[in-house]
C-alpha cells in the first residue's frame, strides 16, 4: 500500500516536473524543475531497491552536475522571444524524434510482453549474491567480471578531465597582479610589523 | 516503535506510518529546541572569549535569549522585495531547513536509536548535505540583488569544492569500518586502538583525515574563518540580505541544524557515537546511556566550532579555494590510496 502510493507521488512528481522543465518560462524555474524531476527519480529508483544508485543519482547529478547547469543559466542573458521563434521550424523534427522514441518504447515492452524477448538470467560471475547489499553486489560486478571495462571507463573519464584543463587554461601573460602564495605563507608576523612602546608626546620614528 | 503501534490494534502498515511519523517529531522538536539553546551557548562562548558577558537579560542567566528572538522575529512583517522571484524568494528558506532537517534521519543517536537505518547511510548524508547549496543559490538569484547573488555564487562554489574532499575522506571511514550503515560504523570503532579506546581518531592514519573533516566541516556550513557567503564587510548580509521576519528564521534555524549534524558527523564517523571514550569497564562507563555520550561529543564539537569562530580571522577567497584544492583534495586522495593499501596488506591479506 504505501510502496503503491509512494510509486504514483514520484511517477507523477517527475512526469509533472518533466513537462514543466520545458514548459516554464523562465530558464531558471525549468531547471530547478529538472532538479526536481531527478529527486523524484532517486525516489522511484530507492522504491524498485537501487538505493545505492539512488544515492548516486542525487550525489552526482542534482549535487554537482545541475548546480553547474543553475549556474550557467543564471548567468547568461537568454532572450526567450528569440528561442521561442524557432519552435515551429523545428517541431517536425521534434514530432519525429518523439515518434521513433515511442515506437522503440512500444516494440520493446511488446516484444517482452508477447515473451519473445528471453532476458535470460546472470550465471557465473555476473549472478547476483543474494542477501548481501547492493553495494557489496555492485562492487562484486564491476571489480569482478567487468574490471577492464570499469577501468576504461575511469581512463575515458580522466583524459576528459585533462582535455577539460588543458583546454580552458590560459597561461598568465604577465607576472602583474599575480599572487605568490608561498611567498605569503611564509611571511610572519615580525617581518610586516614592529612593535613600539612610544613614551607619551615623545611619537615615533619611522 | 511499530511493535508498539501494533499492539494498540492497528494494522501493520497503519502502525508503521504512525511510528515513522512520531519518530520524526521525536526528532525533530528536541533537535529546534536544541538549535535554540545551542545558539544561546554559540553566543555565551563568543562572549566569555572576547571578555564580554554575553546575553545574560532575558531569563536567568539569559537562557531564553534564542526564544526571545525567535517571537521577535515570528511577529515581524514578511517582505517581500517586488523585484524578487516570488515563488523562488519564498522556496529558498523552506528548502534549506527541511534539507538540514532531513540529513537527521539516519543519525542514530544511541544503539538502534536510529529512524531510518539504511544500508547506504552515508551516501545519504553526502546526497542531502549537497542539496543545503540549493537553499543559498535559490535565495541569492530571487533576491535580484547584487550582494545576494554574489553569497550565492560563493556559496555554491565553496561547498562543492570541499564536498569534494569530505567524499574522500568519508570513503576512508567506510574503508576501514567495511560499511555506509552508520551503526555498523559506529560499532566498528569499539575497541579499535589496542582494545583500549573507541574511536577512529586514535588510529594514526584515521587522525589526519578527521583533522580535514573537521576543517572541511567548518566550510562545509559557511562558519568563520570560512563565512564568505555571509561576510557582512563586503556582502551586507550574504544571501539573507533581502530576508525578513518568518523566511530569516528559517535560515537561521537551517545553519544551526546543519553545524549541529556537522558536529554529530564528527562524533559517528570518529569519536566512537555513543560509545565510552574507553572500552575497559573500570567505572560505571557502560550504564551512562548512549544518548548521553552522543550528546556530550557533539556538544563538545560545537564548542570546537563556537571557539575557532570566536578566534580565526576569515579567510581571502581564493586562499580558501586553495586549501579546498590544492591541499585537501590531494591529501585526502593520497590517504585513500594509503589506508586501502594498508587494509590490503593487514586486513585481507596481500
Amino acid at each position: 500500500m504505501i510502496q503503491t502510493i509512494a510509486f504514483y507521488l514520484f511517477a507523477v512528481l517527475v512526469i509533472a516536473s518533466a513537462v514543466m522543465v520545458i514548459m516554464a518560462r523562465n530558464p531558471v524555474h525549468s531547471v530547478l524543475w529538472l532538479i526536481l524531476a531527478f529527486f523524484n527519480a532517486a525516489g522511484l529508483m530507492v522504491l524498485v531497491g537501487a538505493e545505492f544508485i539512488a544515492m548516486l543519482l542525487v550525489v552526482v547529478y542534482v549535487g554537482a552536475v545541475a548546480v553547474l547547469f543553475l549556474f550557467v543559466v543564471m548567468m547568461l542573458d537568454i532572450d526567450f522571444a528569440e528561442l521561442r521563434a524557432g519552435f515551429v521550424r523545428n517541431f517536425p523534427l521534434g514530432i519525429a524524434i518523439a515518434l521513433v522514441l515511442l515506437a522503440e518504447l512500444v516494440l520493446g515492452i511488446g516484444a517482452y510482453q508477447a515473451g519473445n524477448l528471453d532476458l535470460g538470467t546472470p550465471a557465473g560471475d555476473a549472478a547476483p549474491m543474494l542477501g548481501e547489499s547492493n553495494i557489496e553486489n555492485l562492487g562484486a560486478l564491476l571489480y569482478g567480471k567487468y574490471l577492464f571495462l570499469f577501468e576504461t571507463a575511469g581512463i575515458i573519464l580522466l583524459v576528459a578531465m585533462v582535455g577539460a584543463i588543458v583546454l580552458t587554461h590560459r597561461p598568465p601573460k604577465t607576472q602583474r597582479g599575480h599572487q605568490h602564495i608561498g611567498k605569503q605563507n611564509a611571511r610572519r608576523p615580525e617581518d610586516a610589523t614592529v612593535m613600539k612602546q612610544p613614551e607619551v608626546g615623545k611619537g615615533v620614528e619611522l | 516503535m511499530t511493535e508498539f503501534f501494533q499492539s494498540l490494534g492497528l494494522t501493520y502498515e497503519a502502525a508503521w506510518a504512525f511510528a515513522t511519523l512520531s519518530g520524526i517529531l521525536l526528532i525533530a522538536l528536541p533537535l529546534m529546541l536544541a538549535v535554540a539553546m545551542i545558539i544561546y551557548v554559540d553566543r555565551k562562548v563568543w562572549a566569555a572569549i572576547n571578555l564580554r558577558r554575553g546575553p545574560n537579560v532575558v531569563g536567568p542567566f539569559g537562557l531564553l535569549q534564542s526564544f526571545a528572538d525567535g517571537l521577535k522575529v515570528f511577529l515581524q512583517e514578511t517582505i517581500i522585495p517586488s523585484a524578487a522571484n516570488k515563488g523562488i524568494f519564498i522556496l529558498a528558506p523552506i528548502v534549506t531547513f527541511t534539507v538540514a532537517l532531513a540529513a537527521w534521519a539516519v543519525i542514530p543517536f544511541d544503539a538502534g536509536v536510529v529512524l531510518a537505518d539504511i544500508n547506504v547511510g552515508l551516501l545519504y548524508i553526502l546526497a542531502i548535505s549537497s542539496l543545503s547549496v540549493y537553499g543559498v543559490v535559490m535565495s541569492g538569484w530571487a533576491s535580484n540583488s547584487k550582494y545576494p547573488f554574489f553569497s550565492a555564487m560563493r556559496a555554491a562554489a565553496q561547498m562543492i569544492s570541499y564536498e569534494v574532499s569530505i567524499g574522500f575522506i568519508l570513503i576512508c571511514v567506510v574503508l576501514w569500518a567495511g560499511s555506509f550503515n552508520l551503526t555498523e560504523i559506529v560499532n566498528a570503532q569499539r575497541g579499535h586502538g589496542f582494545g583500549l579506546v573507541n574511536g577512529y581518531v586514535f588510529n594514526l592514519l584515521l587522525f589526519p583525515m578527521w583533522v580535514v573533516f573537521f576543517i572541511s566541516s567548518l566550510a562545509e556550513t559557511q562558519r568563520v574563518p570560512f563565512d564568505l557567503t555571509e561576510a557582512e564587510s563586503e556582502l551586507v548580509a550574504g544571501y539573507q540580505t533581502e530576508y525578513s521576519s518568518m523566511s530569516f528564521a528559517l535560515f537561521w534555524l537551517g545553519e544551526y541544524a546543519n553545524i549541529l549534524l556537522m558536529c554529530s558527523l564528527n562524533t559517528l564517523l570518529f569519536f566512537g557515537g555513543w560509545l565510552p571514550p574507553l572500552d575497559v569497564d573500570l567505572i560505571p562507563w557502560f550504564d551512562i546511556p548512549g544518548i548521553v555520550w552522543f550528546l556530550l561529543k557533539t556538544f563538545f564539537f560545537f564548542f570546537m566550532f563556537s571557539w575557532v569562530m570566536a578566534t580565526v580571522p576569515r579567510y581571502r577567497y581564493d586562499q580558501l579555494m586553495r586549501l579546498g584544492w590544492k591541499v585537501f583534495l590531494p591529501l585526502s586522495l593520497l590517504f585513500v590510496v594509503v589506508i586501502s593499501g594498508w587494509l590490503m596488506v593487514t586486513r585481507y591479506g596481500a
